[in-house]
């Protein structure tokens, strides 16, 4: 690791003053992602500004029925929340299938947004990567790309986004709220990452002197009826090759709503609204999904060792809507597939 | 540690040198003051700055689980930490399970059910299994496999390291997935 100064930030007003005063500071809060980065030589912050004592670490109802997650309330707190478990098990289980318990102790709700890519060239800094060091080039897209993106991608990053609950989120249609020099402001989750474009380097659409406070989720939960299932190379303790997050609202064996969302495919949990469209007012049938699928899928393409991710996408698809109509979502324990 | 090719092109970046630190921290029961740079992590403090070097340093990147240990009473990667950040916290180890010389129910086990080859990932594992227990989800030996998956043992003694936590949990085998415990 480089040298740095250590602070710790008094309040939020506090810790938006100190990150606007020096842009090459970094806030810390579980660090389970920037201190790897940093022994890794990829993160090199002048300044570490410790916000973990900030009161952010609650979990509220919202006027409109939602409930309210705190910045730093950890992964595993939020998992086993007696209302995130009830109302939510969608998020549950998503935050469950990733990382492992140690690190779900550790990480925070607004750290596990933040995450930056597991590309292999991304960590390595003896190769070319336009999101490390912008203009370098993509090592990536002609190099060992198996769990490279399909979707989304561009000629300068095919790098995927690494969360597990941050698909689970988006497909819950969660919305980000982030304090700065100009005021608090609320963010749809689906504005919140971006994709690679020609700027590679910026992973999200927070501005450089914000600070997230809070996720909020709407009222909505799809608690009856959803599954997160998450294919991998180990049963336990991986990135995903691709993820699905499948949300539905039945009336007898009709779809009144329902929410998709897919991991390890894009730079940001990748969601078509076409596709829920589609299967709005639908039968929960086989051939509704793969109509849903496809619509899905559309325009993704492989870079060679990750071709097979969109066949693996479009039966994981299937799978995941078939568990979510059943009412029989993936156990994150008992990994058998059924 | 490898420079990025931009720093070695632009030459030694520029830092100004922090002043070291003083944090106080609870371990294993002893009130414990230590200066330290800010880059320390937890890990490197409890082996190099409190010689308490039962805590074993694997990958150092949170992959292996060698450096588990209980922060308040959670387990986390002490790898991933920074020792200035534990302010006020309370830690334990590997050598603070122990009650005198009687072992704790954890270690009895894992030496009955011969849990371990070479022992590097030992402390981290049982340190591990305290803190699984302590958040009382498991009810099956998959949930505990799934749980101790920050774990690594690459001598390969998963099967015993289930059977001495199922031990300690349930007092016997635990029941086959799906069938939950009470």
């Amino acid at each position: 690791m480089n040298n740095f100064e250590y602070a710790r930030a008094s309040d939020v007003a506090d810790a938006v003053r100190r990150i606007a005063a020096d842009p090459a500071a970094k806030f810390i809060a579980g660090g389970t992602n920037l201190i790897d980065l940093m022994k890794e030589n990829v993160a090199r912050p002048s300044r570490l500004i410790d916000i973990t004592h900030l009161p952010l670490d609650k979990v509220e109802e919202t006027k409109d029925g939602g409930l309210r997650i705190g910045a730093l309330v950890p992964n595993s707190d939020l998992a086993h929340h007696p209302q995130i478990e009830a109302r939510y098990p969608l998020l549950a289980s998503a935050i469950l299938a990733g990382a492992s318990q140690q690190l779900r102790n550790m990480a925070s709700t607004g750290g596990n947004l933040l995450q930056r890519t597991r590309c292999f060239y991304f960590y390595d800094t003896t190769t070319p990567c336009n999101k490390r060091e912008p203009g370098s080039g993509c090592s990536a897209i002609e190099g060992i790309n198996r769990n490279h993106a399909i979707l989304g991608t561009s000629e300068h990053c095919i790098a995927t986004h690494p969360s597990d609950m941050c698909v689970a989120l988006a497909a819950l249609e969660a919305r980000v709220l982030a304090t700065g020099k100009g005021g608090e402001r609320s963010i749809a989750f689906a504005d919140f990452h971006r994709l690679p474009v020609d700027t590679p380097q910026t992973d999200s659409n927070l501005r450089a002197d914000e600070i997230i406070t809070a996720v909020e989720l709407p009222p909505k939960g799809f608690a009856g009826n959803y599954s997160y299932l998450k294919i991998r190379d180990r049963l336990s303790y991986a990135f995903a090759l691709v993820s699905i997050a499948a949300g539905l609202e039945l009336e007898g064996g009709t779809i009144k709503a329902a929410r998709l969302a897919l991991g390890g495919v894009a730079h940001k949990p990748w969601r078509v609204p076409e596709a829920e469209a589609q299967l709005s007012g639908a039968p929960a049938t086989r051939e509704s999904f793969q109509r849903a699928a496809e619509t899905v899928l559309r325009g993704a393409r492989g870079f060679g060792h990750n071709d097979f991710k969109i066949e693996l996408a479009r039966r994981g698809i299937l799978r995941a809507l078939a568990q979510a109509a059943r009412g029989t979502p993936q156990s994150q324990s008992d990994k058998r597939i059924k | 540690m490898a420079q990025s090719s931009a720093a070695a092109r632009k030459g030694p970046e520029k830092f100004a040198k922090p002043a070291k630190m003083t944090v106080a921290l609870r371990v294993n029961g002893v009130e414990r003051k230590l200066t330290v740079a800010p880059w320390t992590t937890l890990l490197d403090a409890l082996r190099l700055h409190l010689d308490l070097t039962g805590t074993k340093k694997g990958c150092d990147h949170g992959q292996c689980g060698a450096c588990t240990v209980l922060v308040d009473g959670r387990r986390i990667n002490s790898c991933l930490t920074l020792a200035v950040m534990k302010e006020g916290a309370q830690v334990t180890t590997i050598e603070g399970l122990a009650r005198g010389t009687m072992l704790h129910p954890l270690q009895q086990a894992f030496i009955e059910h011969d849990a371990f080859q070479c022992g590097y990932c030992t402390p981290g594992q049982i340190c591990s299994a305290a803190g699984l227990i302590a958040e009382g989800k498991a009810r099956t030996a998959d949930d505990i496999r799934e749980l101790m998956s920050g774990n690594i043992c690459r001598c390969g003694a998963y099967p015993n390291i289930v059977a001495a936590i199922e031990e300690v949990m349930f007092g016997k085998a635990a029941p086959k997935s799906g069938e939950a415990r009470r």
